[in-house]
């Protein structure tokens, strides 16, 4: 019994210098904080590049960075208020699950920036930035690839479900497509599916084998997770593919076309640069295309026509000088095969 | 010496030398890794006990693992190990979403009806098992697994229709605010309500978190099935299935009924944890899965520590939820990987399936103490 009024009072000291070791405001430094997704920060693809990037500007800053990794989506209001306790200065939301809950977060905490990515308020409180992404520039680019490699005329797209922001992956693909059939003065079919999940690969490697099936020798992806069922149909089929998000050709050398890259990480960097600087960030929301090196294709490309690539930088100059904008909306990219 | 060994060989002393042991291991891989260990326990304190809305938070999030626990310890009385209890807790919160985006009435039927129709829909997926298993004597681990998946499948596909689907954004709909469980709901965003929370930091902290009644239903429900495992002749029969069967059978008790009834309590016990869930917390709806939660799964780790105790579970489901809210400190505020925490929970359970160990050792060294 001795031994426990000993321990008891050791324990509770214990618990409150643990108390002490919250962090204390201080004004010398500057704290960003980041709630990752359900992914977690090892997905080798958005979570673990936006993290990659804010490391990136903690690093050259010195601002003080952490991050917390949400495991269900009921942890995403929690993470987002645990990490105004720290005195952050910016909160970053990671993917627009997290939109509501860094709202109802964002209007309790006035004094706090948040910025979340992938998602744009129609009206950003003021302290609200969101980031989007013209990934309809980086797809039109892979469409217009797509379009002048293709020997049967027909190619594929593999997306995940139908959504504001797929819809610049799909139609910014088709839009690049009908550009190069324009050039080519041929037509080019181009056979849509999605698999109504970011993570199920059994389904899109069933979806992909059936369109190489059905005479398509290249396939672009925009599921995720999900996307690797592309890559490996591709292996198997020995075909064409192009990734998505990062430079996913490490993941299969002979089939892996180009990709797609979306780089959060120097959005990421960038925001919060102009954040600690002392801009005004907040109310508004900032689109990253081309222009800013935040999408595009990859530098190298070795199973890739030379002279394709050097038209595919023309196009990129097209678009990033504003002569030609990609279709980003079913409406849009209607518009715009009819004006070719 | 014979007096603490007495107290050690108590069930307690052994879970607490497992929690213990599990600390330890922490500890070495955390030390190994090059982080500071007392640092990140204290990150893992102060995660837990650092704001009144910490506690709050540790408490909502332990609410669903106690009834998934009581779930398993429950069906374990009776010789069942209800794995599928991740399935009736999809199953429950799929159910209880849907009922809760279709009807809208006032909150004093709402929000029975939703946890009613949570807690159905749950006992209907156990029942399923303990169905085939009392009828075909199919084991109900690999139907509880098969159950899980399709469950999850299912879920996704509830998530998809356009009914239920909210627009840019990978879940359904909140269920309407009349079937939410947390106190002070609409009172919450008012004036009023900021002006409170700024003159009292505690309860004030309390409220900007999700407190819900949900904890109060767990802990009745759980004294509930106590009383009816050891205070009822049901309880009595169900547990003399459990300790043998076939001696049960002899003494005149109908094996398969029984078994039946209590997959459906099993399975009513994860689903009422589900709606609570979808009642109690947001969003109030469910999301797509890529992984299951494991509010079923951590349920099995939950009825473990507790010994297969029902009101042991609140213990162990509040220890669980605890590591589970305060582990992510860890992460955020010393940056050891969040995967820690997992392994602490891992060796805890692994720890106290070896627990019978503890009494043999005990008595060696008891026999030691006697001789010298």
């Amino acid at each position: 019994m001795k031994k426990w009024r000993k321990i008891i009072p050791a324990l509770l000291s214990a618990c409150l210098l643990a108390g002490c070791g919250v962090a204390q405001k201080d004004d010398s430094v500057y704290r960003v904080s980041m709630v990752a997704g359900t992914g977690g920060i090892n997905d080798q693809s958005f979570n673990q590049l936006s993290w990659e990037g804010l490391q990136r500007f903690g690093a050259h800053s010195g601002a003080d960075v952490r991050v917390l990794e949400s495991k269900q989506a009921s942890d995403y209001l929690t993470n987002i208020d645990r990490a105004t306790d720290t005195y952050s200065d910016l909160v970053w939301a990671l993917g627009y699950s997290l939109a509501d809950p860094m709202l109802t977060i964002a209007k309790m905490n006035p004094d706090i920036n948040f910025a979340i990515v992938d998602y744009g308020f129609d009206e950003s409180p003021h302290n609200v930035t969101g980031v989007v992404f013209r990934a309809q520039e980086s797809s039109f680019l892979v469409g217009y690839i797509a379009g002048m490699t293709t020997q049967t005329d027909k190619v594929g797209y593999v997306g995940p479900m139908k959504s504001f922001l797929n819809d610049q992956f799909q139609y910014g693909y088709i839009g690049g497509v009908a550009y190069a059939a324009h050039v080519r003065g041929r037509e080019i079919e181009v056979q849509s599916q999605f698999t109504e999940s970011y993570s199920d690969a059994a389904k899109a490697k069933a979806i992909a084998n059936k369109m190489y099936s059905n005479g398509c020798d290249i396939i672009f992806h925009s599921a995720g997770g999900a996307g690797y069922g592309v890559i490996e149909s591709a292996k198997e089929n020995g075909k064409y593919v192009i990734g998505v998000d990062t430079d996913q050709s490490y993941l299969a050398p002979d089939n892996v076309l180009t990709s797609g890259m979306k780089n959060v990480d120097i959005a990421v960097d960038l925001v919060s640069t102009m954040a600690m600087e002392g801009e005004e960030i907040g109310g508004q929301t900032y689109s990253y295309g081309l222009k800013e090196g935040c999408v595009g294709i990859p530098a190298e490309n070795p199973l890739l026509a030379p002279e394709i690539y050097e038209k595919a930088m023309e196009i990129q100059e097209m678009i990033v000088q504003g002569e030609l904008v990609p279709p980003l909306s079913e409406e849009t990219c209607q518009a715009f095969v009819e004006g070719l | 010496m014979e007096k603490t060994v007495k107290i050690r060989k108590k069930p307690i002393a052994a879970i607490l030398l497992a929690i213990f042991c599990g600390f330890v291991v922490a500890t070495v891989i955390l030390a190994a890794s090059g982080y500071h260990p007392l640092e990140a326990f204290g990150a893992l304190l102060s995660g837990i006990f650092g704001r009144p809305k910490y506690v709050s938070n540790v408490i909502i999030k332990s609410t669903p693992i106690i009834l998934t626990g009581v779930s398993v310890a429950f069906a374990y009385k009776m010789g069942l190990f209800n794995i599928g209890a991740e399935g009736q807790f999809i199953v429950g919160a799929v159910a209880a979403n849907i009922v809760g985006i279709v009807c809208d009435f006032p909150a004093i039927i709402e929000i029975p009806l939703v946890l009613a129709v949570g807690a159905a829909a749950g006992a209907l997926y156990g029942g399923i098992a303990g169905w085939l298993k009392a009828k075909y004597h199919i084991n109900e681990v690999i139907v509880g697994i098969m159950l899980n998946w399709i469950a999850l499948y299912l879920s996704n596909f509830v998530c998809n229709i356009e009914r239920f689907h909210k627009p840019d954004s990978d879940g359904t709909y909140a269920i309407h605010e009349s079937g939410f469980l947390t106190f002070f709901t609409n009172w919450k965003t008012t004036e009023a309500a900021a002006e409170f929370v700024r003159n009292h930091p505690v309860a004030g902290d309390i409220l900007r978190t999700d407190a819900n009644a949900g904890i109060l239903i767990a802990v009745a429900l759980t004294f509930a099935v106590s009383s009816l495992l050891y205070k009822t002749t049901k309880g009595y029969e169900l547990r003399a299935v459990g300790s043998n069967r076939d001696a049960a059978e002899f003494a005149g008790i109908n094996v398969g009924k029984n078994m039946v009834q209590t997959m459906l309590i099993a399975g009513a016990l994860s689903g009422i944890a589900a709606s609570i869930c979808i009642a109690g917390n947001n969003p109030h709806g469910i999301s797509q899965l890529s992984a299951f939660e494991s509010n079923g799964l951590n349920g099995l780790s939950v009825a473990f520590i507790a010994g297969g105790s029902p009101i042991g579970c609140i213990f162990a489901g509040l220890l669980f939820g605890g590591l589970l809210y305060g582990g992510q400190s860890i992460q955020y505020m010393v940056g050891a990987p969040s995967e820690i925490i997992n392994i602490l929970i891992g060796t805890i359970v692994f720890l106290i399936a070896l627990k019978d160990m503890v009494p043999v050792l005990v008595d060696k060294l008891g026999k030691r103490g006697v001789k010298s």
